[in-house]
């Protein structure tokens, strides 16, 4: 059962919908103890890090997630709910985030290009025997966002893509815990096919 | 790279898809679910819907057809039209749009924009901006209440205190051009574009593969949009895309 992390902070309906699209039936939730029961979690998300981090500490929520993925099991997160998985945010003053993967979360440097960076962007991939990539195009994905991760640790970059003069993690993973920053749910056949690589995951790398 | 956007718009009237010349005549072109798809399958890169219902009951209509096209599409959605409060905000975000449009009421009451951009986050709000060009003041002016109110506001300016409020995105539409099929205005797209740090979707006058082009180089509009060409099958999104690629654009 595909569990979805409702903690106030954007469009669950969507990713809901997407995944009912591949045939599942997720169930959203505020509740850890409920959550709990899922075999699998997706913490989704828009709006700014600092709200998001106060909406899920408000709910417990960010003990829980951290304590389900340190039990290795599936985390996908979305959009800021991937910024919500590094060390820390620029946005609205530094904000400590949940620290399961390492970096921080910066601006996208001024009079470069347009901000937000919003619309189909080329992915590029970095290890393609992850199983989030298995049967997926190196095609067009569909971004929306000001703040982009910057990590020290180039292990956990799956997928990137470029965009006013940054190379931007896309696709991150490390162990049990997937992350997207563009909508893979609003990103046609090949967001749609991560979507059901997370959902029917056996675990870890792809064998060949 | 990021990739320019072609986004058919389909206008909403009562549950059905409309599309008049110069805001009036309008002749029926389908059904909005069916067409989303169809635009879906040939690549449309995103898809604007603007609810011109009259009717109370025709905007909550509306609702249902969000829903439905929600449960269809994995390309992202917009919805305008009779958005007047951040209530009628949630009502279309939560039914399953992407971003919302905004356009005589943010005139009317600018703090709209800034109250959604506070409440969902700027990538959620589009402001739309119907513009005219004036020859007595040499400006461009804005127009309200589907084109047929003149405003004292000139488009530049106001375009600019929309993305100050928290517009992630502008939808800018030229009267002068709109059902023309003679080309985009690419002056005023210019201008608009290169006044704005946030993405800006040119709409109005798309009659052949050209225009596209040319409002993308020179007009340097990061999204161009169109309702009559597509939905009379006078060229596809396809044969759009292909032409682009082939001019060295890029395009997904």
């Amino acid at each position: 059962m595909i569990g979805i992390i409702d903690y106030g902070m954007g469009n669950l309906h969507s990713v809901t919908k997407a995944l009912e699209r591949l045939g599942h039936v997720p169930f959203v939730s505020e509740h850890a103890e409920e959550l709990s029961k899922a075999d699998q979690l997706i913490l989704p998300g828009v709006g700014s890090f600092k709200d998001g981090m106060a909406e899920l500490e408000a709910r417990g929520l960010d003990v829980f997630v951290k304590q389900w993925a340190e039990d290795g099991k599936p985390l996908l997160g979305i959009c800021l709910g991937m910024q919500l998985l590094f060390d820390e945010s620029q946005e609205n003053g530094l904000t400590k985030g949940l620290a399961l993967l390492p970096g921080s979360v910066v601006k996208f440097q001024e009079g470069v290009a347009k901000v937000p960076h919003m619309g189909w962007n080329q992915l590029s991939f970095r290890q393609k025997t992850h199983e989030i990539l298995k049967d997926v195009k190196e095609g067009h994905v569909y971004f929306v966002h000001s703040y982009f991760v910057q990590t020290k640790n180039d292990e956990v970059l799956v997928a990137t893509t470029d965009y006013a003069d940054a190379v931007v993690p896309a696709v991150v993973a490390k162990d049990s815990v997937w992350a997207t920053q563009f909508h893979p749910e609003k990103s046609s056949g090949v967001g749609m096919s991560m979507l059901k690589n997370f959902v029917e995951q056996k675990g870890g790398v792809r064998v060949e | 790279m990021l990739t320019k956007r072609i986004i058919p718009c389909l206008d909403v009237k009562e549950g059905r898809v409309v599309k008049g010349v110069q805001f009036v005549d309008l002749r029926d072109a389908g059904d909005p679910v069916e067409l989303a798809a169809f635009y879906d399958e040939q690549g449309a890169d995103e898809l604007v819907f603007l609810d011109i219902s009259a009717s109370h009951e025709g905007r909550e209509t509306m609702v249902d057809v969000v829903e439905q096209v929600a449960g269809t599409l994995a390309i992202p959605f917009t919805v305008g039209g009779g958005i007047n409060a951040l209530s009628d905000m949630k009502r279309i975000l939560r039914a399953g749009a992407d971003k919302v449009s905004l356009n005589t009421a943010a005139v009317l009451r600018p703090e709209l924009i800034k109250e959604g951009a506070d409440f969902f986050g700027s990538q959620c709000i589009v402001v739309a901006i119907d513009a005219k060009w004036d020859e007595a003041l040499d400006s461009w002016r804005v127009y309200t209440h589907g084109g047929r109110k003149a405003t004292d506001r000139e488009v530049i300016a106001w375009a600019k205190e929309a993305v100050s409020l928290g517009a992630g995105e502008i939808l800018l539409t030229s009267m002068d051009e709109d059902g023309e099929k003679s080309g985009f205005a690419i002056e005023l797209t210019k201008a608009v574009s290169e006044a704005v740090s946030v993405p800006v979707i040119a709409s109005g006058g798309a009659g052949n593969q050209e225009h596209f082009e040319t409002v993308f180089t020179d007009g340097k509009a990061d999204a161009a949009l169109a309702a009559s060409i597509f939905h009379y099958k006078e060229t596809s999104v396809e044969e759009v895309k292909t032409y682009l690629r082939g001019k060295g654009l890029p395009i997904r």
